[in-house]
């Protein structure tokens, strides 16, 4: 059946069902899935998320996870660097560190700031760069995006962002000035708990941001990156079952677009709440090596919130991209200070100690994916691609 | 060796091997120009997304420097023609050449080739003066048109991208192989030795390799392994295999006396 956005598809959707066919999945249910590898659909998915999986199969998950990764990424992991350009939100979020109501000193780089600070990435030698803002439309709206883009474009082969969710038009029109990809994560496909912990400002319109793939896909941006955090719903496992149920959507519909998949877990911040649920380590494998199996194609991505122990325990399993030194906190890379954060980072290795990390573990850490042509050569003016690039010397300060 | 008075002739050169390496999934550059040289390919292709001309951490072309073979930029990424030909000119002029392995793949999942937007821009970069390599279906009608756009090559898939599933596209390819008047070059889902020269023996005048040679426990043991499996299906290729059949054929036959009578 056609739908014309996720949420008709959601709408049909029985969350308690759902969650007791994924509570109910028995070893044999479980067996087929690994037997099937990824060709079973979300039935299959369904049994490898689990409890049963979690418990009696999580070994031979893991080597059908490690095969699936090395054939189709064999042994590379890309690394990016998030580039925090905002943390100025309207929303109260009892989880995240740029919540309106907490008492954090506000800041919005300005250009000549975030070029100080794409030196410092350059530097380094990232090529791939997310830009991230809180959610202000008013001070860091389409058009902040749009001066973002045009200032930093030049310098990196790859550029993305984690903004709030936009209008179609809108992302069109980031598209055409070179952007590549958007992570918009839902938090949660359980909409109680969506209410709970969103309390006030535009992201409590759980559709607005239910929709925002479908708005991203028929935009023609070349990649998505879904995700839940982890944390927000007891069920993680119900959770991470419709993330897929989106992806599945997704990929069936903008069959020319790239997805990835993230998994952060809630770490601590500025704000009061605790988080709900805790998902364990093994919890994380299990649903690392879940979505491997169910889309072995899907780009799986492991932010600086993990521990450096448990990042490179999870590589041979299905990672295939890292960030690597993140600040999350604007202005974090050019200046000392770390009270503006989003949330602490774990792993505080340089972006230099992990790639020797990757290098020791037989990974290629590779720093270009792709190149700004790709993307610029959909505007009108070619010349000013990859050949006809007027880059000026950016300053390397920090 | 018979690969010297055998030579492989594409775009007017002549090349001793018969291996096309490709350069993704490996561990390190390092390894990677160990498996080119162990390989003894003369052949190998690089994603223009991986270039970067001014970096200093690009690993893929450093290493390849020494190395006494042909680099073929890719358009791996691209999704049409237009963002093709764009792709095939910065390669130009970043690595002077004008080979190119066109790649248009719009499906990101199983990186299928889009044959519409392959058979334009290989149209369109063949008139440029591109010597154009098109990655594409194991369509012979295909084959043919593209030939006809000035392709100095085809290159037929066996198999998805990095399944390894080996020649499961044999009866197209064999026709493929039957009519074409440039050389084709077998690419994609060749996972051992044995497919590549069964490629051969079918009469391909070329194999790519990546995925299997990349995520080998040992790359440099693998690349000579096709090497060799390389030369042996050419020759038996050239020596002329015997007839498959489903009956068994003596060879000494009950009803030679008939001939030998007299």
């Amino acid at each position: 059946m056609n739908f014309s956005t996720f949420t008709e598809l959601y709408r049909r959707q029985d969350w308690s069902l759902a969650s007791t066919r994924i509570e109910n999945s028995t070893p044999t249910e479980v067996e087929r899935a690994l037997a099937r590898k990824g060709q079973g659909g979300m039935a299959d998915f369904a049994a490898l998320l689990s409890p049963c999986a979690g418990e009696n199969f999580l070994e031979p998950m893991a080597r059908l996870a490690r095969s699936l990764t090395r054939r189709r990424f064999g042994n590379t992991i890309r690394l990016f660097a998030p580039l925090y350009l905002s943390n100025e939100c309207t929303n109260v979020c009892d989880y995240c560190g740029f919540s309106l109501g907490n008492a954090i000193p506000r800041k919005t780089l300005t250009v000549p700031e975030m070029l100080r600070e794409a030196g410092v990435l350059k530097g380094h030698g990232f090529e791939h760069v997310l830009l991230v803002t809180g959610e202000s439309g008013r001070k860091v709206g389409v058009d902040y995006i749009l001066d973002a883009l045009r200032a930093l474009r030049r310098y990196f082969a790859n550029l993305s962002i984690e903004v709030q969710p936009l209008r179609t038009t809108e992302y069109e029109r980031l598209v055409e000035e070179g952007l590549h990809a958007v992570m918009l994560y839902q938090e949660t496909y359980e909409r109680e708990s969506y209410a709970a912990h969103h309390l006030k400002g535009k992201k409590r319109n759980f559709e607005w941001r239910l929709e925002a793939p479908d708005r991203l896909g028929r935009a023609g941006v070349n990649k998505i990156g879904l995700g839940c955090l982890y944390g927000l719903t007891r069920d993680w496992r119900t959770d991470a079952w419709f993330a897929g149920l989106h992806l599945d959507y997704l990929e069936k519909k903008y069959w020319r677009t790239l997805y990835s998949m993230s998994f952060p877990r809630i770490r601590p911040h500025e704000g009061e709440s605790m988080p709900l649920a805790d998902l364990s380590d093994r919890d994380l494998v299990q649903l690392l090596c879940a979505y491997r199996i169910f889309k072995e194609e899907l780009e799986l991505s492991l932010s600086t919130r993990e521990s450096p122990n448990l990042r490179e325990n999870l590589l041979p399993i299905g990672v295939t991209t890292m960030s690597a030194g993140s600040k999350t906190n604007p202005g974090g890379y050019g200046a000392e200070e770390h009270s503006l954060e989003q949330f602490t980072i774990s792993d505080e290795r340089t972006p230099e100690e992990i790639a020797f990390m990757l290098r020791e573990k037989g990974y290629d850490p590779v720093w270009k994916d792709w190149d700004r042509s790709y993307d610029e050569c959909r505007l009108q003016n070619e010349a000013s691609a990859f050949t006809g690039g007027e880059e000026q010397p950016l300053s390397l300060a920090g | 060796m018979s690969g010297i008075s055998d030579p492989l002739l594409v775009g007017g050169e002549s090349f001793h091997s018969r291996l096309f390496v490709g350069t993704g999934k490996f561990s390190s550059g390092d390894t990677l120009a160990e498996v080119v040289r162990s390989s003894g390919s003369e052949m190998v292709t690089v994603a223009m997304k991986r270039v970067n001309p001014e970096g200093e951490s690009d690993s893929i072309l450093d290493h390849l420097k020494d190395a006494d073979t042909r680099i073929l930029p890719n358009t791996s990424g691209v999704r049409d023609a237009r963002e093709a030909v764009f792709v095939a000119r910065m390669a130009r002029e970043a690595l002077s050449t004008n080979w190119l392995k066109l790649e248009i793949h719009p499906d990101p999942k199983y990186l299928m080739p889009d044959p519409v937007e392959t058979l334009e821009a290989t149209r369109e970069l063949a008139s440029e003066g591109f010597v154009v390599l098109p990655y594409c279906h194991a369509d012979p009608v295909l084959c043919r048109k593209l030939e006809e756009a000035g392709a100095a090559a085809v290159m037929p898939l066996g198999a998805p991208i990095g399944s390894n599933k080996g020649l499961e596209s044999r009866e197209f390819l064999r026709i493929i192989i039957e009519q074409a008047g440039v050389p084709v070059v077998v690419d994609a889902g060749i996972g051992s030795p044995s497919h590549a020269a069964e490629a051969l023996e079918m009469g391909a005048d070329a194999v790519l390799v990546n995925t299997a040679l990349a995520v080998s426990p040992d790359p440099v043991a693998m690349g000579e392994a096709f090497a060799l499996a390389v030369q042996a299906g050419r020759r038996a290729f050239r020596a002329g295999l015997g007839e498959v059949t489903d009956s068994a054929r003596a060879t000494s036959p009950l009803t030679g006396f008939l001939d030998q009578a007299g």
